[in-house]
């Protein structure tokens, strides 16, 4: 019997192709035996635990724009494919502008993963445990993403189906993510609660955020997404709703975080029990709505 | 399946390696090359015994293929030292006794160096944060934070 807890990486081949099209098309050609590849940082692990079993990577990384980070006032922020979540967090249009994206990707795992990890790739592994998801819900984005018939921009809340799995077909190549501008005076808040303070895996995530909205009753518009509860990263409309319609005082965000808890479903698993994870849900639903309203007060006072 | 050609700087020699598409950068470096200092410890990019400097990042060498790094320049544990004088955080280490059984040691400096290059003032707290991605099972961490924040301070000596 071995004893390797994991076994080296079996055959397959590695591909580059010189353009996105040729990319697209080649992966269209081989379904189910091909998949793109950013960062490789959970699919490496996959392949090695015998869940994967594609013949061909297709290194997608450095086509085109993939590798660029581009902010523009009026159209916001365009990340690449292949831009690494080290790149986001060090990026100060990033942090002025999307310090929650930035929050969210220093939870994921450790500096030398990140180097290689990516927030498309992120995405694209549709793990419900992904980190970076959260902040990219609530904040509106979208992907662009490359078919074999061409582009064409897809939204981040209808990306996701299931564990694992999304609405690209064969031969799509999630290109770059948009995050549209945010309006002045946004704040949020992303709590992970892992096994350690650093590194590991979510049994919980918890991204609140909040934007000034004065035609709501409350004045602002606070939306929620919760990692690891559901087999999907869940956006909580409830917890909008309420908090639209109800003044924001320390006991509404109590009653909007038992929303929150009523909307998830987790499961049992070898991070935390589904009872465990409802409690905590509740826990860290109210602590990141108490530390979102403390950001917009504070910037509210500041403006 | 086809094997790759690829040419890559390590420790700032040039090397010309034929590898097939499934090669880790780590399995290159060790059975390869000989670079043994990079250490093969949990496969899975946790541990980071296998941590090396790839175009000046620290990166998992378990979780990167030998193919990705056509044309990148690569520092390993054996390439800190320079002309037999080691870098800061060498010695530092010693002197401060953060290695015991040493197998985390070169994954362990890599990253400290990384931070340095990065940072060159670290408070504790970005020293622990730099190294969460390097396991230690011996010496519980604290003689290693010390070293790092001393070879800053010798770094920052230096400099003056």
């Amino acid at each position: 019997m071995s004893i390797d807890a994991h076994p080296e990486l079996p055959e397959f081949d590695y591909i580059r192709p010189g353009t996105v099209m040729e990319a697209s098309r080649f992966l269209a050609e081989h379904p189910g035996e091909a998949r793109p590849l950013l960062g490789g940082t959970d699919i490496f692990v996959r392949l090695r635990d015998g869940f994967y079993h594609e013949k061909y990577l297709v290194d997608v990384k450095k086509l085109d724009n993939t590798g660029v980070i581009s902010f523009d006032p009026l159209q916001g922020l365009t990340l690449g494919a292949g831009v690494s979540m080290n790149r986001v967090i060090a990026s100060p249009e990033v942090r002025s502008n999307y310090p929650l994206l930035a929050e969210a990707c220093r939870t994921v795992a450790s500096y030398q993963l990140r180097t290689r990890a990516t927030v498309v790739g992120n995405i694209c592994n549709a793990s419900p445990a992904g980190d970076t998801i959260g902040a990219c819900l609530v904040m509106g984005s979208g992907l662009n993403v490359h078919g074999v018939s061409g582009y064409r921009r897809v939204e981040l809340a209808s990306f996701f189906l299931g564990p694992g799995k999304t609405v690209l077909q064969p031969g799509d190549i999630v290109t770059s993510i948009h995050i549209p501008v945010q309006p002045k005076g946004a704040a949020g808040t992303y709590i992970k609660l892992g096994r350690n303070t650093w590194s590991d895996l979510s049994i919980v995530g918890v991204t609140a955020y909040g934007v000034p909205d004065p035609a709501l009753a409350s004045g602002y518009r606070v939306r929620m997404a919760l990692a690891s509860v559901a087999p999907v990263p869940l956006l909580v409309p409830s917890v909008e709703e309420f908090l639209a319609a109800n003044p924001i005082t320390p006991d509404s965000l109590r009653q909007a975080a038992r929303l929150a808890q009523a909307a998830c479903h987790p499961i049992d698993d070898v991070r935390g029990s589904a009872r465990y994870r409802k409690a905590m849900v509740r826990n860290l639903a109210e602590k990141a709505l108490l530390t979102t309203w403390q950001r917009l007060q504070a910037l509210a006072g500041s403006a | 399946m086809a094997n790759h050609r690829i040419i890559l700087t390590i420790n700032g020699e040039t090397e010309q390696v034929e590898v097939p598409s499934q090669m880790t950068l780590l399995q290159m470096l060790r059975e390869k090359l000989a670079f043994t200092g990079t250490k093969n410890g949990c496969m899975a990019g946790e541990c980071g015994a296998c941590t090396v400097l790839m175009d000046g990042e620290p990166v998992n060498s378990c979780m990167v293929l030998a193919v990705e790094c056509h044309g990148s320049t690569i520092i390993t544990v054996e390439g800190l030292a320079k002309d037999g004088v080691l870098h800061p955080v060498q010695q530092t280490i010693i002197e401060h006794g953060g290695v015991q059984c040493g197998f985390c040691t070169p994954g362990m400096l890599i990253s400290a160096r990384a931070l340095l290059d990065r940072n060159a003032d670290p408070s504790e707290e970005d020293i622990r944060e730099a190294l969460v991605g390097n396991l230690c099972r011996c010496t519980g961490y604290i003689r290693i934070i010390d070293s790092v924040r001393d070879a800053a301070e010798r770094q920052q000596v230096l400099s003056l």
